[in-house]
Formats: C-alpha cells, structure tokens, sequence
C-alpha cells in the first residue's frame, strides 16, 4: 500500500517523545536522510493544517486511499492484569506458571466448573430465554444477593428497604454507583484505599469521579497501616464516600480485624462519610460467607446506609458469565423505589441488563437450600486449598533458610499475597523462572498447587536471597514500587492524558 | 494474624437493641459504654457513642423517580389488564401466532451442544470472543469482503445492540469531544439516552412525514446537509425501529453522497438483519454499499431479535478502518472503554452465536426459521392491510401498512388516538403511533382493523 506524503505521519501519535521514537523516512519525498527535528517540524506542520482542514485533504483521487478518521487515535496501553496473562501464554516454557490473574485453579493448575453450576445449569435449560420472565428472575437475584450479604433478619431487608439490580460482575455493579454517585453528587471524590484493584481507578475516571487514596497497607509490617488509615478517614470532608473492602483485600490480603472494623464504622458515623463495599470474594477469605460479610454487619449494626457491589465471578466461579448485584440501603420503601429506578436508568443506557443466564443460575443457586448447600461446600474446599497452599509457600521459604520474614503470606487472606517483591524482582521472576504475576508483587494464591509451590519458593526465594545486600532498602523498594505502579495519588487529583492512560 | 481472621465477638443483644431504636428512626444517643476498646477482650459492645442524629438522614434523601421507560412501560399496563380482548403491541419482541414468545430450534440445539461439551467458564477477553467476533464481523458485511480479509474492521463484542452503541458513544466523546451525533426523528427512544449519558451531543434529521406516512425524504437530506463537518450519521440498516420505514437502493446512494461530500461518518445500528426481508444478506444490503464505497463506517449489531437472544445479551461494535493499523488503535481503544464497564463481556450468547453462524447445517436451519420469521410477519401486514382496506370506506390509503417493513409499522396515529386503541379497545402501543406487528397475530387483525379505523376517524 502506497503510503501518501502526510500519511506516515499522520498514524504516528501525537506525543513528541513517542513521535520521535519512531519517526520512519519517508520514501517518496527526495531526501531519505532527513534528520529528526525535520521530520518533527513537518509533522506539526501537517497536523496543524489537517487539522484546520478538518480533514477534508485527500491527495488521492481514489476513496479507499482517503486519510482515515481514526489516525489520532493513539493504542491504548494494555490492561496491566491481562498484559501478565498475554506475557505468560508467549512463553513457551513447559514449567510456566501464571499467578497473575485472580481465577481460582484446582490443585492440577486448571480451572474449576462448580458441581452446582453443572447441576443448575441442569435445571435451567432453554425457557430462560423468554424475556417476560427476565423481570421477575431479576427481582429474586436482587433478593437472593441482599440476603446473602445483610442478613435475612435485618429489618431493613424484611422490609425491602433496598434497591438493588443485577449488574454485570463486580466492574458493572461499582461502574453503575459511580455513575449514580456522579448523577446525585456531581462535585463528589472517591476515596480508594491504597493500594486497590487496579480497574477502579478508571471505573470512578470513566464515570468522571476523581479518586483519592486513604492509607491502607504498611510496607514495613506488610499488614494494616491503622492509625493512617483513621487519620485519612477522620480528615476527609464530612459526607465523602468511600470505597471498602469488606475482606480478602485486593491486591494485598490484608483486612482489618473485627475491632478495628468496629471503630472504622464509628469514625464513618461521626463523620457522615458514605461506605461503599466492594464485594467481591465473600466466602473466599476464610471459607466461611458469613463470616467474610462481617465488616458490613458491623457497619449495618451502626445504623449505616451503605452501597454493595456483589461479584459472583469467584464465589460462585461463574467468572465468563458476568454476574453481580449492586444494592444501597435505604431509609424507606418510596425512597428505595425512586433509587432502583435511577439505576436502572443507568443500565438501560449502558447495557439495558445483564444476561438471563447468569442471572437464572445465581437465583437458582441461592434460592434451592440443596444446590446452596452444595455450593457453601465447595466455597469452603476452595478457600481451604488456598489458606493450605500459603502455609505450604511460607514453610517452603522458611525451610529454604530465607532470611525475609515471609509472616505476610499467612497473616493476608482470599486469593492475593501482596509479596513484597520489588518490581526488578517480579521481572527476574519471570525471566529466569518463568513465573508470571502483576508488576506489583501480588501474586494469585489461587495458581499455586502442591505441585508447584516447591519451584515458587526457590524461584522467590533465589530472587531475593540475591539482592541480599539491599535488604534493609528492600521493604521501602517494595512501597515505592507499589506507589508507582497503583499510581496513588496521596490525597491530591492527577488529571490522566486522554488515550496515554495506564489501563490499570 | 490468621486467627484474628476467625475470632472476635459478634453482635450481642446490647448492640442490636441499638440498631432497632436507630431504625426505628428515633433519636437517641445510642450505645455508652464505658469499656474502652481493647482488642484482647472480646467486645461487649461498641465503647463510643454513635451520633444517632446523623445516621437517620440517608446520603440520597431528595431522589426522585426517574421517568418510566415508554416502551417497557405499555407491557407493565398490559400485564395489569385483564380484558380478554387485550393485544401487546408495545414491545418489540417476536411472538408466534399464538402469541407466545418464541426460543428458536436451532437456539435449542445450541444451547444443548454446549451443556454437552461442559466448556468452562473462565473470563472471555476484554474484547470478547474471538470465534464470535470473527462470524459477527463475517455475516455483517460478507465473508468475501476486502475490509475483512485486510483486517480493517475493529470488532468487539458488545451487550446487544445497546452496549455496541454505548461503546462507539465512548470512543466518539473521548476522540471526537463535541462532535455531534444526528439521528432519526423519531428514533428507538434508548437512543437518546445512552449519548445523554456518554455526554455525547446529539440533534435529529427528519425522517418521518406524518402526511405521507412514508419518508421525508428531502428533509432528511437537508437536515445531513446542514449538519456541521464531521458528524456522525445514525442510520438504521434496515427496519426502521419505530417507523418500519427504510430508504429504497437509490435513496441510500444518495445519503451516502450527502454524507461523503460533507466528510461526516455513518454509524449504522442494526438490529434486524435478518428480520426485515428474510434474507441475512438482503438486509446487510445498505451496511455493504457504503463500505464498498471505501468509507469508514462504525456498525453496532443486536442478535436480540433475528436469534431471539434478547435476555443473552449478545452483539458487537464493529469499527471498519481505512487500515489494519488504524483498526488495531481504534480496538485497543474500545477495550480500553469497556474494562471500566464491565470488564469482560458474558460468555454464552456469545458461544451460541459463534456456534450457529460457524456451523453450516445450524447456520441454513437458521436461515429458514428467520424466513418463517419475517414470513410471519410479512402475512400478518397483508392481513392487516386486507381488513383495513375493505372494513373502511372513507377511501384512505392504507398502504403504507404493506410499504413499511420489519417488526414496527408507524400508524400515523396521534397521541388521543393511541389513548382511545388503549382505553377502547384494550390494544396497547407505544403513544407515538407505532405498533409490533410481532405482537399481532392473523386472528386478531380483523380486531385490530376496527381499532384503528375507529380511532383514526373518531378520535382527534
């Protein structure tokens, strides 16, 4: 394809630096050697009048050679998780592993389809389809997910003070608040914990909510930093919303104890902040639904009007099928009709709702006592492997004669194990060892078998043992890293360049 | 500590004494006590005081309902009718002559395939799946197309038609900030509010004449005309959604000048191949004819209606690039929208779909059952146009009826009109005159014939 005069630089992006980088001659004009700062000058200068022309230049006769629409559209940066998954299937070593992305795998590496699925999947069978029933298997997921997560007895599920949809997983339920959020509180932040998911971020920018960050995690201890966290709860405006999450803390595995959820919720109460719980792993941290929802029955004990987004992606392994709850709390029946409709108006315009299969197979599950039964087994089996499997890495490095105290990956729960690897670290990883996982040191505890977590001790452990004279530097490294990585912001608001975006 | 995870104290009666009062909505001051808090004795209750005042007012007291949906809005009054006369033709949804809804055989089979090979149900990829997007892209504008072999189409699964364009919204407000969006009037009335939402600007070109009951035509030029550079045309690639009025061959090569000469883009929806003529390709017809003009075209497509999917939720957006570069970009881009979204679209419509269009003997069972479909369709306008033809003497034409095509008809009803079909005679419709002819069975059109003779003549 014959390329025309401006169009080798019209595909290039509109950043100089990157611009320059990759800047190739351009055969038809008659100097090949032109030098950089030329080839600079000539592509602003075409920029500047294609763009007065608003592209209206065409130096072809022909249509298919008119310059696209598309050409300031730069690539997006990759999302970070799946960058890891994508490195790990180009590598074509037989002893891979990937502890990237957050998907439980069986103790043979592979992914699990639930017995209950099999089984309601059974039962469901093609009358799903008809769409006048979509309604009414809505209503009884959004019922099904309050009473998994509040509490059948609570008054204020008794009374249906809730409004709820289904929504598409975790991401679709925290996008649609945001969106609320946006709608009844335009001049509103979001305060993340830091660090969090690396998608919430763009979840709020997307929705045009800016994030701020609360301290979270301690580097030093690897566990939580306390005393900062109430700090940043107590100094933040009055009325601000927050985003939490109740247990098995993504990236890092660390949550609060039950005290200290406690005072979290009585600071909220003086300050009027609005807790919103990022739900994502309820059954996943300790094994147990009941009891991984018990920060949000402390708060619902306080009197809290609080927000819930549900994922059933891991609990319920339903991950490819999208499946997920967003509820808020409220004070009364009209006010809780008025809400439902405004998010629903929400997802008419980004989706209108999210698949009747999925939907179907949830309400299923958590309405018939038998499959809910089989399937609160399995959470349990699931969450166990994992908790054997940190204990199994931790004797490991210690047997190893690690000098790094490695208390970090017991005392952290659910699927992630923030490692304390510096980001030089992780890469060596997955060099030399070929052990994959996100820049951040967090490593899927899911992914590790009984088969494998021998070669991940040594892997870790020769990695660190090497950079034994830095150690003292090593837990300050590791914070550094993050801070980079999760791009906090501390407290003030960064405005992101359109299109150069880091796809966290 | 792992064990901090397993201990600890749960409510006790003191703690939930207060939670009641402060439901219940009275002021007090809630729990004292004078135990401070100490992490190594199991809690008593809380040890503060709660500002019980604060707890009452909810963060989202001033909300207000949000207005009802139009469309869903004439099911819900149907539902709660029970004439024995009724008709549903509100929303658009195929129904058998039965009026039942209908899951296509060839869905069923499917469907069965897959519970046999027991997939599993790991995340599909930001862009969703790739046999999906393959046969999507494929049916849509030809297997044999130069854009697809060149690998110029950027296609990303997408939630039905709905989220297809909520998607290529994104991308126009991100890339095109204050770009405008021009669309039918009337049109599908979601379409107004997925570019309120994505903060897109829009403003309509005429579409609809009341006094022909067919196209304006030249208002519709004018008005793309008009248009500033650069703006992105709504067209409905075939079945107009809610006029069932579509250009003819040679009106759309004229709209396509239009739209060349002033450097706007196209954006078709379609939401109906399949269902207009019967005929997959057919339907595809105007899709095709702008890109093989060599124009950049952004399509979103629906499998609600032609594969009965509504509830999966299944379609794509499909950006065709006068490059693979510019199409790689501009897919990256679309992923880049979507993470924050959704993160990853649902799997099973997506896997019925790549199965049925990759399959040739599913594929021609399709083909067949959409024919019935649309053949169904096309007999109850004959009828239709039959009744009203010899039960009204008054000498109107009726034959728009026959002209239009697809699931709506456009009736040129006004709005009392539409009250008196609903409040008469028990017929439900959408108040801007259009009623589903999937909703409309051979038995019912003598019904209907009165309905809308009377209300046409009576009612002003």
């Amino acid at each position: 394809m014959e390329d025309e005069p401006h169009r080798c630089f019209s595909f290039l992006p509109t950043f100089l630096p990157l611009h320059i980088l990759i800047y190739t001659p351009n055969p038809v004009l008659p100097e090949h050697n032109r030098t950089k700062s030329a080839a600079v000058f000539f592509h602003i200068l075409t920029m500047i009048i294609s763009r007065f022309l608003r592209r209206g230049i065409s130096t072809s006769t022909s249509p298919t050679r008119r310059r696209s629409w598309w050409d300031h559209v730069t690539p997006a940066l990759k999302d970070l998780i799946n960058a890891v998954t994508d490195a790990f299937l180009a590598d074509p070593c037989p002893y891979k592993i990937n502890l990237g992305v957050g998907a439980y795998r069986d103790d043979e590496g592979k992914p699990v389809v639930l017995q209950w699925v099999r089984e309601a999947e059974g039962k469901i069978g093609a009358t799903n389809f008809l769409e006048s029933t979509s309604t009414a298997i809505s209503s009884k997921l959004v019922e099904e997910s309050a009473k998994l997560i509040y509490r059948e007895d609570l008054d204020v599920i008794k009374e249906r003070r809730f409004a709820g949809i289904p929504a598409l997983s975790g991401t679709g339920a925290c996008r649609i608040f945001a969106e609320f959020q946006k709608r009844f509180y335009p001049d509103s932040t979001i305060y993340f914990p830091d660090p969090t998911w690396s998608n919430h971020r763009n979840i709020w920018g997307d929705a045009h909510v800016p994030g701020r960050t609360f301290h979270y995690y301690h580097p030093d201890s690897k566990g939580l930093n306390f005393v900062a966290l109430m700090d940043d709860v107590k100094n933040a405006p009055d009325g601000s919303f927050f985003l939490l999450h109740p247990c098995a803390h993504n990236p890092t595995g660390v949550d609060p104890t039950d005290e200290q959820w406690r005072e979290i919720s009585s600071l909220f109460k003086v300050k009027n902040h609005f807790p919103f719980f990022d739900v994502a792993y309820q059954g996943f941290a300790s094994g147990d639904v009941e009891r991984d929802a018990q920060a949000i029955r402390i708060f619902l004990e306080d009197g809290h009007s609080i927000g819930c987004a549900q994922s059933f992606a891991k609990n319920l392994g339903l991950y490819g099928h999208r499946v997920g709850c967003l509820s808020i709390l409220c004070n009364d029946k009209i006010q809780a009709v008025a809400i439902k409709s405004q998010l629903k108006q929400i997802s008419n315009a980004m989706y209108s709702s999210p698949t009747i299969h999925g939907i179907s197979l949830v309400s299923k599950i958590l309405s018939n006592p038998d499959i809910k039964a089989l399937w609160l087994k399995e959470v349990k089996v699931m969450a166990t492997r994992i908790q054997r499997m940190r204990a199994t890495l931790r004797e490991a490095l210690e047997r190893l004669r690690s000098p790094l105290n490695w208390q970090h990956i017991t005392n952290q729960a659910g699927m992630f194990c923030f490692s304390g690897l510096t980001r030089a670290e992780v890469d060596q990883l997955a060099k030399e060892f070929h052990i994959y996982m996100t820049h951040d040191g967090r490593i899927s505890m899911a992914s590790v078998t009984t088969k494998n977590v021998d070669y991940v001790a040594r892997a870790i452990h020769e990695v660190t043992a090497s950079n034994r004279d830095i150690k003292i530097l090593h837990n300050i490294g590791a914070y550094k890293v993050n801070t980079d990585i999760c791009s906090t912001s501390l407290g003030t608001n960064k405005t992101r360049a359109r299109g150069m975006n880091l796809a966290l | 500590m792992a064990s901090t995870l397993l201990s600890l104290a749960s409510a006790t009666p003191s703690a939930s004494l207060c939670f009641h009062e402060i439901n219940k909505g009275k002021l007090n001051l809630g729990c004292i006590n004078k135990e401070k808090t100490n992490p190594f004795i199991k809690a008593k209750s809380f040890g503060r005081v709660s500002m019980v005042v604060a707890s009452n007012v909810s963060h989202f007291e001033g909300i207000t309902m949000a207005p009802p949906d139009p469309i869903l809005g004439v099911s819900e009054a149907f539902k709660a009718d029970d004439h024995e006369l009724k008709l549903n033709l509100g929303v658009g949804a195929y129904r058998t002559e039965e009026l039942q809804p209908y899951v296509l055989d060839v869905v069923k089979k499917a469907d069965k395939l897959l519970l046999e090979k027991g997939e599993n149900l790991e995340y599909l990829p930001i862009e969703g799946l790739a046999a999906f997007n393959k046969v999507t892209a494929e049916l849509l504008f030809g297997a044999d197309n130069p854009v697809i072999k060149q690998q110029r189409v950027a296609t990303v699964q997408g939630l039905s038609g709905t989220g297809s364009l909520r998607l290529a919204a994104a991308l126009i407000e991100r890339y095109f900030p204050g770009a405008k969006v021009l669309i039918s009037s009337p049109t599908w009335g979601n379409h107004k509010n997925i570019f309120n939402e994505a903060r897109v600007p829009w403003s309509e070109y005429r579409y609809y004449d009341p006094k022909t009951v067919g196209l304006d035509f030249e208002g519709m030029i004018a008005d793309i005309k008009a248009a500033p550079e650069g703006s992105f045309i709504l067209l409905h690639g075939c079945a107009h959604n809610p006029t069932g009025i579509d250009p003819t061959p040679e009106q759309w090569g004229v709209i396509a000048d239009v739209i060349q000469e002033k450097n706007h883009i196209p954006f078709f929806d379609i939401a109906y191949q399949g269902f207009a003529s019967g005929s997959l390709d057919t339907d595809a017809a105007s899709v095709r004819m702008f890109v093989a003009r060599g124009m950049e075209v952004i399509a979103a497509q629906s499998y609600s209606k032609n594969l009965g999917l509504y509830a999966e939720r299944i379609g794509a957006i499909n950006v065709v690039c006068s490059s693979p570069e510019a199409a790689a970009r501009v897919k990256s881009q679309l992923k880049r929208i979507a993470r924050p979204m959704y993160s990853n679209p649902p799997v099973h419509g997506a896997r019925i779909v790549a199965n049925i269009v990759g399959d040739s003997a599913l594929f021609k069972e399709w083909n067949a059952e959409m024919e019935m479909m649309a053949g169904r369709i096309k007999n109850v306008r004959h009828k239709l146009f039959d009744s009203l033809s010899s039960k009204d003497k008054s000498g109107k034409d009726w034959s728009f009826v026959l002209k239009q095509i697809g699931m709506f008809s456009f009736t040129g009803l006004n709005k009392a009109q539409c009250d008196n079909m609903t409040n008469k005679w028990h017929v439900y419709m959408t108040k801007d005159g259009r009623i589903s002819l999937a909703g409309l069975s051979l038995a019912k059109c003598e019904y209907l014939a009165d309905a809308i003779i009377d209300s046409y003549h009576n009612v002003s």
